[in-house]
């Protein structure tokens, strides 16, 4: 009985002092990227597992917070924005290292520069700094002062400089480890990727202490998300960068401490007619999609909160217009979501001629309204809101049918052949600013859904649209710009070429053995301050 | 007739007879989605509780077996006629044409065929019923399944082409067209028969497939290869209820071999 009595003390302590013990330095921190990243060259990124990769083991001149969304200096100490925002000028950060020893000074940024924009490298970040009156020139007039002049105006030029990264101009091969908080140590295709602790890095608690805390980051590549979820469960990953709502809400009914929902993303799920006068559609359909009532009406008739309810658990937004209420900055308080509305989206229609006739509706010309929608297959979240859709307006008299595409496929269709009527699709943002959103709000972008590559605009509201989002772009003064975009957001509502339908959430799962964690909506949203993270010993029956 | 035959008899007419007159006793429709209970367990209201949607996922399974169990057999008989046509010709004619139509029978089988129906699928019009859109999907797998049982088919025929009572038919003047139908076919039915048997699981678990993946039967319809889609998000020890599509689907398909003639099963 003694001895007995001795066991369960000495397990009580055991557990007592795990529980208690301080999160350590030295510490692994484990997550999972649901793809192995396409490159390690951090001028090449284009998908997210290498944009992860990059924001850990990267340094740039201007960060911009996740949490705060405001740009912060990181090699950069200081900046100032010249011309009207054509010119900006950086002081850069002395004594910082390379891990190869060589020091940090603006040459290192001239030659990032110069290499990120040579044409025959093609990579997607030098597009940002192409305009159609040339490319931006970077120059050095001291040792850590560094001036970067654009052709034309660039607004929010400072945020631009986040996804450059500073790489060493002496380094001997390239990629070679750069100023980031970690370094890749160990690299196997297809499995895992080992991060160790940067050992040069610049960066120090409000203590003085060396930062990162964290002494390496095990990434393993996961594809199943049901797996990636197994292995949390079992305390093998420590973060969960997206989880789906389904997962969110086991995870929660099981260990409720570890899941956050961050709120609402930049992103958005919305639905569009094809409204391009060349698309090989019925003249019915062409009809129905140019009538600004027609596409109000379908808006009205959406039941947006049932969408987020039961599509995404609650954990999505009804949406207004293309901008997030989580985008702080630009967001336009004054436009809210449609609300399910039957009454005044038959009315709508019946002043366009459409008429309801044993439960069928009928335009001018007796047509029975009944046209489909294309989507990705494999996106349940998207199948769901479609049926979802279909059932809303069959009580307008309409039937929708609902077709899924593998995505070569869609693509082909909305882009190339305009063979389809209406998509329904999403938007992944990535970064908060309007410009963003040119290349599918300009009407001669390529990527402007309801009626791509406009040679001049075919409607006067495309025009006014076009017309402020290139104000917007051409002025540094945040005020001006928000009138413009603001202006901009109410002509999208008021017309609806795209049904904004929702924003979801960002979800994440934070293991209680990672400190200091503090997830975003933004991406990355669990380790965008991978720097200040700590891990302590797992906890006896913990997650 | 053994015991074990009855007991697959009458289990198949009974799933058959449940879902072909659903809409007598169902109360629910398969596509009423009941929004304020979705992903409800199990209740006298709703058996297998709902879906995503709030759609009874009984209701839903009945209807499911339906389109499944009817098209299925549909597509393999379109399939065996197909086969017994061309790989009668190729026994009965060779040369050229037996080349032709079995380099045209290793072309099919080499194909891969999903890939094959996803370029058939976004080939296809849009603005098509669901129930128009499953219809072309299974004629579809049925249209390409002719490659396998018109090479069994065209082995019967070579070997009756030189027997005696094809001799004696064409010497009394039978014409090619009549010989196939009157004399060949007739004698290679059995072979038929088990691929038409052998066919129906595969092209049940091919709609399956196209499910899983999303390109099967397009909302609202169901199928059993959307219902088991549901079973994709894991957690199944604790809603052992969404088994009951794979149940039904294995429990079929085995009834399916064991209804086959005995004689079909000896080929």
């Amino acid at each position: 009985m003694k001895f007995l009595r001795l066991v369960i003390s000495l397990l009580l302590a055991l557990w007592i002092y795990s529980s208690l013990v301080p999160a350590a330095r030295g510490a692994e921190l484990r997550f999972a990227l649901p793809a192995e990243p396409k490159t390690v060259d951090p001028f090449l990124v284009a998908d997210e597992s290498a944009e992860a990769l990059r924001y850990l083991t990267e340094g740039s001149l201007i960060r911009v917070n996740r949490q705060t969304q405001r740009a912060e200096p990181e090699l950069a100490v200081s900046w100032k924005v010249l011309g009207n925002g054509t010119k900006i000028v950086f002081q850069l950060r002395q004594g910082v290292v390379f891990p190869g020893g060589a020091p940090f000074t603006s040459a290192d940024v001239v030659d990032s520069f110069e290499k990120l924009l040579a044409p025959a490298l093609h990579s997607p970040i030098a597009d940002t700094f192409r305009t159609a009156n040339g490319v931006a020139k970077v120059s050095a007039p001291g040792k850590y002062t560094v001036v970067a002049e654009f052709p034309a105006l660039a607004a929010q030029i400072e945020r631009m400089f986040d996804q450059v990264s500073i790489v060493s101009a002496s380094a001997p091969v390239r990629p070679a480890p750069g100023l980031g908080a970690f370094v890749i140590a160990e690299r196997k295709p297809g499995v895992s990727i080992l991060l160790r602790r940067n050992p040069t890095y610049w960066k120090r608690d409000a203590d003085g202490t060396p930062l990162p805390r964290l002494d390496s980051i095990r990434i393993d590549i996961e594809q199943n998300r049901d797996l990636e979820l197994l292995r949390f469960r079992r305390g093998e990953l420590q973060l969960i960068e997206k989880l789906t709502a389904d997962m969110f809400d086991r995870l929660a009914s099981e260990t409720p401490g570890t899941v956050v929902d961050a709120g609402p993303t930049l992103d958005s799920e919305f639905l569009w007619f094809n409204e391009s006068r060349r698309a090989p559609i019925g003249d019915g359909a062409k009809e129905w999609f140019q009538s600004r009532n027609f596409r109000r009406a379908i808006s009205l008739a959406i039941h947006r909160d049932d969408l987020c309810r039961v599509v995404y658990k609650g954990h999505a937004s009804p949406a207004a217009g293309p901008v997030s209420p989580a985008n702080k900055l630009w967001f336009n308080s004054r436009i809210a979501p449609d609300a399910f509305n039957i009454e005044a989206a038959m009315k709508l229609l019946k002043a366009d001629g459409f008429t309801l006739q044993n439960g069928i509706l009928r335009d001018r010309m007796s047509r029975a309204v009944e046209f489909s929608v294309v989507t990705n297959a494999g996106s349940k979240t998207r199948e769901l809101m479609a049926a979802m859709i279909q059932q809303d307006l069959a009580k307008a008299g309409i039937r929708l049918n609902i077709v899924t595409l593998d995505f070569p496929s869609l693509l082909e269709r909305i882009t190339r052949s305009l063979n389809y009527e209406a998509c329904i699709l999403g938007l992944v943002n990535v970064d908060a600013d309007p410009s963003e959103l040119m290349n599918i709000l300009l009407s001669s972008a390529s990527n402007h859904p309801w009626n791509p590559s406009e040679k001049s605009p075919e409607t006067e509201w495309e025009a006014e649209i076009d017309r402020l989002m290139l104000a917007q772009a051409s002025t540094a003064d945040h005020a001006a710009r928000a009138k413009s975009f603001d202006r901009v957001q109410e002509i999208l509502h008021d017309q609806d070429p795209v049904i904004y339908l929702l924003h979801p959430n960002a979800l994440a799962a934070v293991s209680p053995q990672v400190g200091g964690a503090k997830a975003t909506a933004f991406f990355p949203h669990t380790f965008w301050d991978a720097e200040h993270l700590t891990v302590k010993p797992k906890t006896p029956g913990g997650p | 007739m053994k015991w074990s035959r009855v007991m697959v008899v009458m289990f198949l007419t009974v799933v058959a007879g449940a879902a072909l007159t659903s809409d007598l006793w169902e109360k629910t429709s398969y596509d009423q989605q009941f929004r304020e209970s979705p992903d409800a367990p199990p209740s006298r209201r709703f058996p297998l509780g709902t879906d995503a949607l709030g759609r009874d996922r009984f209701a839903r399974l009945v209807y499911g077996t339906r389109v499944s169990m009817l098209l299925a057999p549909s597509a393999a008989l379109l399939s065996c006629l197909a086969a017994a046509l061309l790989g009668g010709l190729a026994g009965l004619a060779g040369g050229l044409t037996e080349r032709l139509i079995l380099a045209g029978a290793d072309l099919f089988l080499s194909l891969p065929w999903l890939f094959l129906l996803l370029i058939a699928r976004a080939c296809m019009p849009l603005n098509v019923s669901p129930a128009v859109s499953i219809g072309i999907t299974f004629a579809l797998l049925g249209l390409l399944g002719w490659a396998a049982p018109a090479r069994v088919v065209r082995a019967g025929v070579r070997e009756l082409r030189d027997s005696e009572f094809v001799l004696f038919a064409r010497a009394g003047g039978c014409t090619p067209w009549r010989l196939l139908w009157a004399h060949l076919i007739p004698n290679v039915m059995p072979v038929l028969r088990a691929q038409f048997w052998i066919a129906i699981p595969v092209y049940i678990l091919a709609e399956t497939t196209l499910g899983m993946l999303g390109l099967g039967v397009s909302e609202p319809l169901p199928s059993w290869g959307g219902l088991l889609r549901e079973l994709e998000g894991g957690d199944i020890a604790s809603r052992l209820w969404l088994l009951a599509p794979a149940f039904l689907l294995a429990a079929v398909t085995v009834s399916l071999q064991l209804l086959r003639p005995r004689r079909d099963l000896a080929i």
